[in-house]
């Protein structure tokens, strides 16, 4: 491989973070294909599909010139197959395509988790079903998180919710595929591969983690298999056994979320990705409004922040899923809260995105029908729950939560933005009387994207 | 006094090393035992043991890595030259093959044997035809001969339900990424010789670095014909080579000399300067093993 020997110690630091970061505007595809490469990503294969064509194409540009492999394969299945052989031995691979794409990347994913080959798969989802519409979509979300192709297994599914927040999810999906050796996805959408955003140039390289089942060539040592075939079912079921040990270590460590203007909330909005840009706009407009709602917003998908979003529920009224599809996600939000909270839907599909003034229409009539203010009922906050949720990874602790945070928020206010993104402004009081957007060290900070609807 | 010196003993036949020292679970009579010595004899021979990648198909042969002692990767069915792909992309060092059967290739991985031989991958292809979908008992295949009786054939293959024998060797000959085609059988030990020889072309062609190769390999399959061991091979002799005729059906190797079994030896390759090469680029991915 390219990068120097691979480690002993599969400790991950930001040793190969480079300095300084520069601030431009990108298109998300184009940010997500570079974060990549900067990544360590070894190899890319994929085929022409709207709306995440411009991702191959920076590929087809810029891997050649870094001297790592391309290729624009002759369909999804030969893309995904190609990466299957190229992770198997031994590759930092990444592939992306869009929902009918996915679709027919669905049996070799099954092969993958099955054989434990590690892949990152970017998903920039489109309308569907069938070949369904080019707009930005939220739809693929059964498909990422319960579906593509048969057997009993998990990938991890990370949501970013904005360009920023895709690149350094990149690394980290990288790291969690070759850590936990299993395919990773993306689960981004058209906006976010299409929109253009000014984000900070800022990278980071996970070390790579030995390889000691790659596919080398046996010189001089025992010959390795990577294979998914165990005819002997007291074999299969041996390795499934340890297939899903692997999937209850990843729904332990790897639930990633992030809270915002929880602290007061009495509704909650559950939304991921495009859904929660929405809906953040649509929440500064409610408080304007005099309605106190807050953002739950799940990054992994899968392992879902399910014990999480439980203990936010216990202190709200009501919870309101935005999402960009019919409500897929509803299932996961309603098997969370166990039925004791009034849980709504908005949502638009085909393409169509909710607007904020319709979100905040659905939080109106949540607030006239929710149950009664269960908060009240609890004296004292519960503990933030802090095992189980946030990093695979040291090198953020988890700090007890600090003024001028969402308490809730264990990556902080601006969790969607990577943790060394700080641009100083004047704090300002808001409503419920807390500095908002405290940085993690001690600065105050704002969004590039601040919608600015509660000032 | 003249002594007579007794002659050194001489190893005249060995299994070779890679050649796993297993009972396989092919059926009695079935070919692909001797494809896999002669794969294990041509990799051994050549000095590429110790880097061969190599890919295993679905179907019968989808143990061959209990049988050939090399580094595996399993593909789904009909995959496997994708997979193949990127491992040739990521690990420009290794040698790289597949193992395929008619069913794995010439049906449901049409797509991928194309357009890995359009793209001149450096791999090297083995294409076990023997006409029917023996592991899952014995089903008519694209390669199945016209008239012939499997169990989703029951009154023979009628052209006008199931179409015609796909010719997959020639069909891959006539692209330019192609450096090597040919097609041999296991019927006799001569044509078993012969086969060795375009296998082993067709490993150099990859070592050289002049594009994708193939050997499409006649093979029988007593328990799916329903047929003796012997009447099997007497069927591949006699009947299967009027279907597939046996030759090098394109050499474009360097060097390669014209008018071997009618092949396009030497032929131009369209789009490419005459003669020109592949040559391997190294790819820094791959250097570390």
């Amino acid at each position: 491989m390219t990068t120097p020997a691979p480690v002993e110690d599969p400790s991950f630091s930001l040793a190969g973070t480079r300095e300084p970061p520069r601030r431009v505007l990108m298109k998300g595809n184009e940010a997500i294909a570079e974060a990549a490469i900067q990544a360590g990503c070894d190899a890319y294969f994929g085929y022409p599909i709207t709306p995440q064509a411009e991702l191959l194409e920076w590929m087809a540009r810029r891997m050649p010139e870094e001297g790592r492999a391309f290729v624009q394969a002759e369909s999804e299945l030969g893309a995904i197959n190609m990466a299957l052989g190229a992770g198997a031995a031994g590759a930092r691979v990444l592939v992306s395509s869009s929902g009918p794409g996915v679709s027919l990347m669905a049996e070799a994913m099954s092969y993958m988790a099955g054989s434990e080959v590690p892949m990152v798969l970017i998903n920039v989802m489109r309308g569907g079903p069938g070949l369904g519409s080019i707009g930005p979509s939220q739809s693929d979300y059964f498909q990422a998180v319960k579906g593509h192709g048969h057997g009993d297994y998990r990938v991890p599914v990370l949501a970013p919710s904005s360009i920023g927040e895709a690149m350094e999810l990149v690394a980290t999906a990288f790291e969690l595929a070759e850590h936990y050796r299993t395919p990773v996805i993306i689960l981004a959408d058209g906006i976010m591969g299409q929109a253009m955003e000014p984000v900070e140039q800022h990278y980071r390289t996970p070390a790579r983690q030995t390889a000691a089942w790659a596919l080398t060539g046996a010189d001089g040592r025992e010959p390795r298999v990577v294979r998914s075939l165990h005819l002997a079912p007291e074999e299969l079921e041996e390795h499934n056994a340890h297939l899903q040990e692997k999937f209850h270590a990843i729904a332990e460590h790897e639930v990633r979320w992030a809270g915002e203007r929880l602290d007061d909330a009495d509704l909650v909005i559950v939304a991921y990705g495009t859904a929660a840009r929405v809906a953040r706009t649509a929440i500064a407009r409610a408080r304007a409004a005099g309605l106190r709602v807050g953002l739950f917003r799940p990054i992994s998908l899968w392992p879902f922040p399910s014990a999480e979003l439980a203990s936010v529920a216990d202190r709200a009224r009501g919870l309101l899923v935005v999402e960009l599809s019919a409500g897929q996600m509803v299932e996961d939000v309603r098997l969370a809260v166990g039925g004791g909270i009034p849980v709504a839907f908005e949502g638009r599909t085909g393409g169509m995105v909710p607007s904020p003034d319709e979100v905040v229409e659905a939080l109106r009539e949540l607030d006239a029908t929710g149950g009664p203010l269960r908060r009240r009922r609890v004296r004292r906050r519960p503990p933030i729950p802090v095992s189980g949720t946030g990093h695979l990874h040291p090198h953020e602790p988890m700090a007890e939560p600090e003024t001028g945070h969402d308490a809730l928020s264990i990556f902080g206010d601006d969790a969607w933005m990577p943790h060394w993104y700080t641009v100083p402004v004047p704090t300002r009081p808001t409503r419920n009387g807390h500095g908002r957007g405290q940085g993690r060290n001690g600065s105050a900070e704002r969004r590039p994207d601040d919608e600015g609807g509660s000032r | 006094m003249t002594a007579t010196v007794p002659a050194a003993p001489r190893v005249i036949y060995q299994r070779p090393a890679r050649l796993t020292d297993v009972s396989t679970r092919y059926c009695p009579g079935c070919g692909h035992g001797i494809i896999h010595r002669l794969v294990a004899e041509v990799l051994e021979d050549l000095g590429v043991d110790g880097r061969t990648i190599a890919v295993a198909p679905v179907g019968c042969s989808v143990f061959a890595y209990e049988y050939l002692a090399y580094d595996w990767c399993e593909a789904p069915h009909g995959r496997a030259p994708a997979v193949a792909t990127g491992i040739r992309r990521v690990r420009p060092d290794a040698f790289v093959l597949t193992y395929q059967g008619d069913g794995d290739l010439a049906a449901i991985g049409t797509g991928e044997i194309v357009h890995a031989a359009a793209r001149g991958e450096l791999i090297t292809a083995i294409f076990v035809n023997n006409g029917i979908y023996g592991m899952t008992g014995g089903q008519m295949a694209p390669t199945t001969l016209v008239g012939q009786r499997t169990t989703s054939s029951p009154t023979g293959r009628d052209v006008r339900a199931a179409g015609y024998p796909v010719p997959m060797t020639e069909m891959l000959a006539v692209l330019p990424g192609v450096a090597f085609a040919a097609r041999g059988s296991i019927a006799d030990p001569s044509a078993i010789g012969r086969t060795k020889s375009y296998i082993r072309k067709a490993c150099e062609a990859q070592i050289r670095g002049e594009g994708f190769a193939i050997v499409e390999v006649l093979s029988n399959c007593p328990v799916g014909w329903g047929m003796t061991a012997q009447e099997s091979i007497r069927y591949l002799q006699d009947v299967v080579v009027q279907t597939y005729p046996l030759g090098v059906l394109v050499d474009r190797r360097s060097g390669a000399q014209a008018g071997s079994s009618g092949a396009q030896a030497g032929a131009a390759r369209p789009g490419t300067p005459s003669g020109a090469t592949r040559q391997a680029e190294p790819h820094p991915a791959g250097q570390e093993a």
